[in-house]
Formats: structure tokens, sequence, C-alpha cells
């Protein structure tokens, strides 16, 4: 079956006054109709970067130097960015969830109106009948008196449901493909688990992919079906998400989950051992792998060559890495 | 498993691996935005020199500025008097040179003042709240409510002739403003922890505000001070204008305009010029504001 | 709604009722002779400094002045509310009736200055945030910026010099009633009207041009690129609805402006309204007409904040449901 979404060799860069800044360069991963992804990294990694590329919503100084971005058969990079294709697309077919629910609605327009503004131009409803679906929306997401909340406007809500608001804008057009980026980090966690059942929920129901971006592993251990795994702008592993968690392959991610408590553990088993060093500087990039500073693991090989392209080490399992590292 | 401490080899040394980027210097990247753009670094200089000819005037004017010469008045341009004389015979280029001093008085001792009380005031309505910030409010509004030139123009008017009411006059029409600012700074600032903090650990009232507010509340009031002087600098142009400024034969711009307006047709100059030496010191003063305000703004860092 | 509006109301009031007091024991708290201070001007002054002390006296009973202030302070106010806003020693005409007389041309100037600084401002500065970087927009701020530091006073004599005396197509001052003759009115108002426009424009261009700049970049916007709207919709929906919020709210202190502005004006172009009436009764020192068109403006303004706090709750639902 061949992919919904298909992300080539992307590449955007930023010209800032500071230098070139490779935010992403030379993503690629791909999309199933109904499955669950997860595109996990620390801040800064270029996950954010990815995903609004596809959605071309990347401003000046930023730009999209490279890639192929396929959706559902269709070359994005094809349409321009404000042009009347790309505009049906993003908000029709793609759509995004973004990360502060507390600034990310327009403060004077009532929830009824931000949500029928898409239904409108999307679905072509009339005024009427976009406001009965979006109470309907309301009620899916599972907003308590949704019909008379309607017309409340966003300062109105909390945070967590605000966030509910998001996701329901999301799906009101039963998009392909919704992204969410780090759609739970602005919560506190009780309300971060309320908010990823119903999103998982949601896109079950309606066979809509999901892709969720986050720096939390424990978010897409849960969810995702599969992972991939960024680092200075490149995918550095990716794999089913059992694979991932139970055997990784690259020194970052052992890297990571060596570093996160497990449940289960007995109190004493072992130490947190996080990550040494830092991130490295996106714009003076060498041409050798970017963990290398960071990495326990490395070889002779790894600082002569430049940074490996993705190998296969299982079914469906990748990694950039000179290494075979085998976990106990 | 392989030893885990990292040491870094030599060999990536010298390839100019670094495990973090590098720091840039707050000072530098201030004076970058500062001085980057052309029209900030233009007001800048604009300022420094108008206050080096407040200092330097005796030396720069060619004559005395209030010395009358009846003979010689109402002259036009030439190359005795750069910008002719007025209708007393004084040299108009000298006068305007002097102005520089006045103007620049005027402007930092009203500016002062009114930063003073009005920052003692803020800091006091937010730190205290309650009926004081009520009562402080109020009273601003009031003094808010009448346009600020009516204000300057009741004080300065009723209350005598003379520079020192000019100052008091343009300091009070100030205070309100700068009250209203600084406790508005002062309150977001007081949300933060450390204020929280210093009050655990006991300090006292006025040692909170002293060395945890104010320092913290300030910096983006310094635009509205620099800001300021261009305002004051019009009033008392406005004032002197009007005739109830700084009195004659002192070397007042605004003075000067309104002298001149009787005689535009025989030396338009006399009120024309000194109305472009206004521009200029608050044209001046105001990018210098600007700029410190880019500057020290966060949001625009990296960002031109 | 009704309740914000009834605070704002409330609140006014209060603040009216501030101004009232400090004006005055503004005028009261004033060194010398309080007999001499209220008998206004400088002929008023000769007369107290050469009377005898029975007919000083005679004269504070008759004025009320040796009754306490608070007394003083409850005379005066009600007779304001009854209309009557004293009478001018100097000029010996009812004050009431010489403002009756002039406000109105000020408010006339005032109206089309507002109109045309509010409207030629947030147009200007609109186009400017939308099209940030381009030639017109760095034009218009720069001249903007300018703009803000010119006098009003001086920029309208020098506008009389190039359009009066050069090029003779306006006259050089005065005042024509519009009733009897519109045109001739308009001739005489374009110049004061253009000096203060200038700085008004400026002044209003640049702030909304930053308050739409920092709309633009607001999460909300974000969303609203992100459901695949048009630019248009964009920026009237969105951008604009949330940039006027900031600049409503200095609606009120325009109105102050401009009143401030007419005194300057009306003294340039000989112009007989409000503004000219305040300096010249502040020179001689006639100190009825001073409270009186004080406590006017005053009012004005506090009126057009209450104006400008109704419209902020219309516009912004957070006021309105705080």
């Amino acid at each position: 079956m061949a992919s919904l979404l298909d992300v080539e060799n992307l590449k955007t860069y930023f010209k800032t006054e500071y230098g070139l800044v490779k935010a992403a360069d030379g993503v690629s991963f791909n999309v199933n109709q109904g499955e669950i992804i997860g595109l996990v990294g620390e801040s800064g990694c270029g996950k954010s970067v990815s995903i609004l590329s596809l959605m071309q919503l990347i401003q000046s100084p930023g730009e999209i130097i490279d890639g192929k971005i396929m959706l559902d058969g269709q070359d994005l990079r094809k349409y321009k960015s404000n042009g009347p294709e790309m505009r049906a697309i993003r908000g029709g077919k793609m759509t995004m969830i973004f990360q502060e629910p507390m600034t990310s609605l327009n403060p004077v327009l009532t929830i009824c109106r931000q949500i029928t503004e898409s239904l409108e131009l999307h679905l072509n409803m009339d005024r009427l009948a976009a406001r009965g679906r979006a109470i309907e929306l309301l009620k899916m997401v599972g907003v308590p008196d949704a019909a008379t909340r309607i017309d409340d406007y966003p300062h109105q809500f909390s945070g967590g449901m605000r966030q509910r608001v998001m996701i329901a804008m999301a799906l009101s057009c039963n998009p392909m493909i919704i992204f969410a980026d780090e759609p739970t980090t602005a919560v506190d966690v009780t309300t971060q688990a309320q908010l990823l059942e119903l999103m998982k929920d949601l896109v079950t129901r309606q066979n809509t992919a999901l892709v969720i971006v986050t720096h939390n592993l424990g978010v897409v251990a849960r969810y995702a079906q599969r992972i991939y795994v960024m680092y200075a702008g490149r995918i550095i592993e990716s794999g089913l998400s059992e694979d991932i968690f139970g055997h990784p392959r690259h020194p970052y991610t052992i890297g990571l989950l060596h570093s996160v408590p497990r449940l289960g553990e007995r109190h004493g088993t072992r130490k947190l051992i996080p990550i040494d060093g830092m991130p490295p500087d996106l714009i003076n990039m060498p041409p050798t792998c970017a963990f290398l500073p960071r990495c326990t693991y490395k070889v002779e090989r790894c600082q002569k060559e430049p940074w490996p392209a993705l190998r296969a080490v299982g079914d469906q399992h990748y990694i950039s890495c000179y290494v075979d590292i085998r976990e106990k | 498993m392989p030893d885990k401490a990292i040491v870094t080899p030599p060999s990536l040394d010298a390839m100019g691996i670094t495990a973090a980027p590098p720091r840039r210097s707050e000072w530098k990247r201030f004076a970058r935005v500062f001085f980057g753009r052309r029209l900030y670094l233009i007001g800048f200089i604009i300022a420094v020199i108008i206050i080096l000819t407040a200092i330097f005037a005796p030396l720069l004017a060619p004559y005395d500025p209030i010395q009358n010469e009846l003979r010689g008045k109402l002259q036009s341009p030439s190359w005795e008097h750069w910008l002719g004389t007025d209708q007393l015979g004084r040299d108009i280029l000298s006068r305007i040179i002097y102005g520089t001093r006045i103007s620049l008085e005027i402007a930092f001792a009203a500016i002062f003042s009114s930063a003073i009380i009005g920052i003692l005031m803020g800091l006091a309505a937010a730190h205290f709240g309650g009926w004081v910030f009520t009562l402080i409010m109020r009273v601003t509004d009031a003094l808010m409510a009448l346009p600020g030139i009516i204000l300057v123009l009741l004080i300065a008017g009723l209350g005598g002739r003379g520079i020192p009411v000019v100052i008091f006059a343009l300091g009070f029409g100030g205070i309100a403003g700068m009250c209203r600012m600084m406790c508005g700074q002062a309150l977001s600032v007081k949300q933060n922890d450390y204020v929280l903090a210093g009050r655990a650990i006991g300090m006292s009232n006025w040692r909170i505000m002293l060395t945890q507010i104010f320092p913290n509340a300030f910096p983006p009031l310094i635009v509205g001070l620099t800001m300021g002087i261009g305002g004051v600098v019009l009033g008392e142009a406005g004032l002197s204008f009007l005739g109830i400024g700084v009195p004659a034969p002192n070397p007042s711009w605004g003075g000067m305009v309104m002298d001149g307006q009787r005689f535009l047709l025989d030396n338009p100059l006399l009120s024309l010029a000194p109305g472009v030496a206004i521009m200029l010191l608050v044209f001046g003063f105001n990018m210098v504001g600007d700029g410190i305000r880019d500057a020290i703004d966060p949001k625009l860092r990296g960002v031109l | 709604m009704t309740a914000y509006i009834i605070r704002r109301l409330i609140i006014g009031l209060i603040i009216l009722l501030l101004v009232t007091m400090m004006v005055f024991l503004f005028v009261r708290l004033l060194p010398g002779d309080p007999l001499m201070v209220f008998m206004g001007n400088l002929r008023g002054s000769a007369q107290v400094s050469t009377m005898g002390p029975e007919e000083h006296d005679r004269l504070m009973h008759e004025y009320g002045l040796d009754r306490s202030l608070p007394v003083q302070y409850w005379d005066w106010i009600t007779d304001v509310f009854q209309g009557k806003l004293g009478k001018s020693i100097g000029i010996g005409q009812d004050v009431g009736a010489l403002i009756a007389e002039r406000l109105p041309r000020t408010a006339y100037i005032g109206f089309i200055l507002f109109v045309i600084t509010t409207f030629g401002g947030i147009l200007f500065g609109i186009y400017c945030a939308l099209r940030r970087g381009s030639w017109l927009d760095n034009t218009i701020t720069t001249i903007a910026n300018i703009g803000m530091t010119v006098p009003t006073f001086w920029f309208g004599i020098l506008l009389i010099y190039i359009f009066s005396y050069k090029l003779g197509w306006f006259p050089f001052f005065g005042w024509v009633n519009p009733f009897e003759d519109f045109w001739d009115n308009i001739r005489h108002i374009i110049l004061p009207v253009a000096s203060v426009a200038l700085g008004g424009i400026a002044g209003m261009a640049r702030l909304t041009r930053s308050c739409m700049l920092e709309v633009m970049r607001a999460d909300y916007v974000r969303t609203a690129w992100a459901k695949g709207l048009r630019e248009r919709v964009i920026v009237i929906r969105h951008q604009i609805k949330n940039a006027m919020i900031p600049v409503v709210t200095v609606l009120g202190g325009t109105v102050g402006a401009i009143l401030g502005g007419s005194v300057f004006i009306e003294t340039v172009f000989s112009i007989p309204g409000m503004g000219r009436l305040m300096t010249t009764a502040i020179f001689d020192y006639d100190y009825q007409i001073v409270q009186a068109a004080t406590l006017i403006f005053g009012g004005i303004v506090i009126f057009s904040n209450l104006i400008v706090d109704i419209a902020w709750g219309w516009l912004d639902p957070r006021i309105r449901y705080a």
C-alpha cells in the first residue's frame, strides 16, 4: 500500500544574522493511512520545523531548500504556499494542533466562529449547518454543555479545554493527517493523559493519521505505532514502537532511554544517566556525525567519515550509525 | 560496555567541533542592535552633537546672544550672521546655540524631577496595593484627565514667570505618566518568584522595593525617559511661544518662534530656524529612545 | 456589558469630581490676597491694592471669600451644575456665554482633526505593517518619525509662510462662520488643521503599525494560517480586529492632545476658540475663565475616555466578561 504522506530529503534552512541554520537537513519519513507516528527529539532538533515545512507554514528567514513532499500522490512543493491548492490542503486535508492552547486561539472571536471558519471554507457549509457541526465536534472532544459554551470566548475556557477546542478544529474537516506539535506539553499531567486518549480515540474512529511531535518519550510510547527519532536536523533512528523501546540501536536513543526512569524498576536498581554534553550548534555543523562529541560508543570510523546514512538493522528498523550495539 | 568518561580527542578540537554553541556577549549585542540601524545611529550622533553644543556654547557662538544691537536688526542671512539677526539685532545663530543650554537644562531638570516622584509613587502603588494603589490611580487619572499642555499651561501661567516655574510645571505634568509606567512594570515584576523569595527571608518592604522590584522594573522606563526629553522640549517651546515660558531676554527657541511670527516677511529664519533646532533635538533623543527599546527587547534577538 | 458601562461611568464621575477639586484648590491656593486673585485681571488687582479695608471686607463677603474652603467649593460646584460658570471680572461678560460662543468653534476644528488623524493614521499604520520593509513603508515610517518631532505652532507658521505669503493660496488667519460661508470657512481652516494633523497622523500611524506587527506575530494568527484561510480574511478578521484594541485605548488621549493643540493653533491663526480663550485668560490672570475652561476641557476628556472605554469593552470580550 502506498504511503499517505511521503517526505523525502526535506531540507529547511534559516538565514539568520549568525549564519545559515540547517534546521531540517535531509529529513525523510512516511506516514500511512490511519497510523499514529511519533516524531521524537529534544528542543531544537528540527522536528517542529519539519512538520511546519510540510504545511508550508515556514516564513522568512526560513525556506524549504530541497525535498519531496508527497501527499496522497500530489507533490506539495509544486504549489505556492499561499496558492489555492495549498490552502485547500492546509486545514482541509492536513491540519495542525499547536503547543500553546493559551495563545493559539483568537481572543476576540467566539469558539463557534473559529470552528465554523474552517467548516465554511473547506466543506462549503452554510453558517447554520456549520454551527450544528461545531456543537457536535465540541461534544466529541468532551466539552461539557457544548451547545451553550459554543458561544463563549477563549478566555472563558481553561487550558485543557482550549486544547480540546484545538483538537475539535483539527478534526472538523475530516483531514487525512493531523500533526500535533507538542500537544500536551503546556498542560498538567492528568489533562495530558485525557487529551492523548481523546486524540487516539478520535483518530482511530475516523481512520485519520496522527503525527505526534514531542520530546516526551512517555507520550509516544503508549500511543505511537512507529517512531522517528531526530537529532540535529536529521532522523537518526526509526522503527516500530516496540523495537525502539525494546532494543534501541542508536547511541542517542539508548542514552535517552537510560536517562528516563521506568515504572516497575526496583528502587536503586540503576542510576539515571543523562547524556553528557549539549546539543550542537546548528550553524557550524561538522561533516561528521553530529552526535559524536557526546557519544560513548564511537569508533575510529565515526571520526573520519561523514554523517552515516540510514541503514537497516531489523524489520523496519533503521539507524544512522556505524556501530553495531547490542544491548543486554 | 565502553568507558563512560567523555574526553574530546585532540583531532576533534582541530576540526573546530565544540560541544556547546558560543555565548554572545550581552553588551556586544546591545551595541549591535542599537548602532546597527542607521536611524538610531544618526539620532545618537545628533543627540551627542546637541549636548556638546550646549556644553561648549560660549566657544561655538560667534556673538553674545543677549546683546542688543538695534542698528543691525532684522538682517537677512549674510557672512557675518549666518542666519541673520532678530528684531533687536541679536545674531540668530548664537541664540540658537545658547538655546540648546536652556532647552537641555530645563528638559533634564523636569524629566529628573518627574521621574523621581513618579517612580516613587508608582513603586509605592504597586508594592503596597490596596487603598494606596486606588488612591494613586485615581489621582493620576485626574491629572491625566486634563490634556497635558493645559495642565502645564495652568501651572506655568498662573504660578508666575521664570525658569524654575517652567521646570516645575513641566515636571509636574510628567509625573502621572511616569507613575503609571512604573506601577505597571512593578506589578508585573512583582509576580516573579524572586520577590516572593525576598519576602520569605524577611526583607523589609523598602529593601524589596529598592533591590528587587526597582532594578528589574526600571529598564523599560529608560525608553520612556528618553522619549520624555523630546516631549518636555516641545512643551517648553510651546510655553515660551505663548509667552509664559522662559522669559526674555533668554534665548529660548520657542520664544524666538513667537518673536518671529510678526516679522515673517523681514526674516523668516527668526521663526523657522529655531523650529528646525527643536526638531533635531527631539528627533535625536527619540531615536536614542527607540534604539534602547529595540536593543533591550529580548524578542528582537537575532531578528532585524 | 451594561455592568461594565456603569462601572466606567461611575469612575468617570469620580474623576470629574477630583478634577473639579483640583482646579478649585489650585486657584484658591495661589499666593496673594484672595480677593485680588478672585477679582481677576490686572485691572482688578490694581483696584484691590488701592481700596480701603472696609471695601475690601465688603467685597470679600460679597464674593463669599470669607467662608471656609469646603463651603466655597460647595457653592461653586452647585453654581456650576446650574450652569452659572461665573462672571469674568476682566471682560465683564458672563463666562458661560463666552464659552458657549467659543466652544463650538474649537469643537468643530477638533472634530475634523479627530476624524482625519484617526482614520488617516490607522490606514497608514495598517498598510505599513502589512507591507513591512517596502519602499512605501520605509518612507511613511520615516515621515512619521520626523512628524512626531515637529512643534505644531512652528509648523503652522511654516505653512503660513509657504502657502499664505509665498503662494497666496490661503488666508493668513482668522475665522469665518461655516454656516454663513462654508467654503470660505474651509479655506481658513485648512492650514490650522494641516499643522496639527501631521503630528497626529504620524503618532497614530506609528502606534497602529507596531500594534499590527505585534499581532501578526501572534500564535493565533499562526493557527489561522494553518487553517488555510486566505490572507485577506486573516488580515481583517484576525489581525486588524485585535490590533485595534490597543489603538482604540489611546483615542481618549488623542482627544486630549487635540484639545491641547487647539491652544497653539488658535494662537497662531488667531481663531477665537476655547484655546485662545484659555491662553488670554491665563495671561490676564482672569481666574474665573481659567477655572471654567479647565473644567470644560477636563470634562470633555473624561467623557471621551468613557466612550473609549465602552468601545474597548465592545471590541475586547476579555474586558467585557472580566
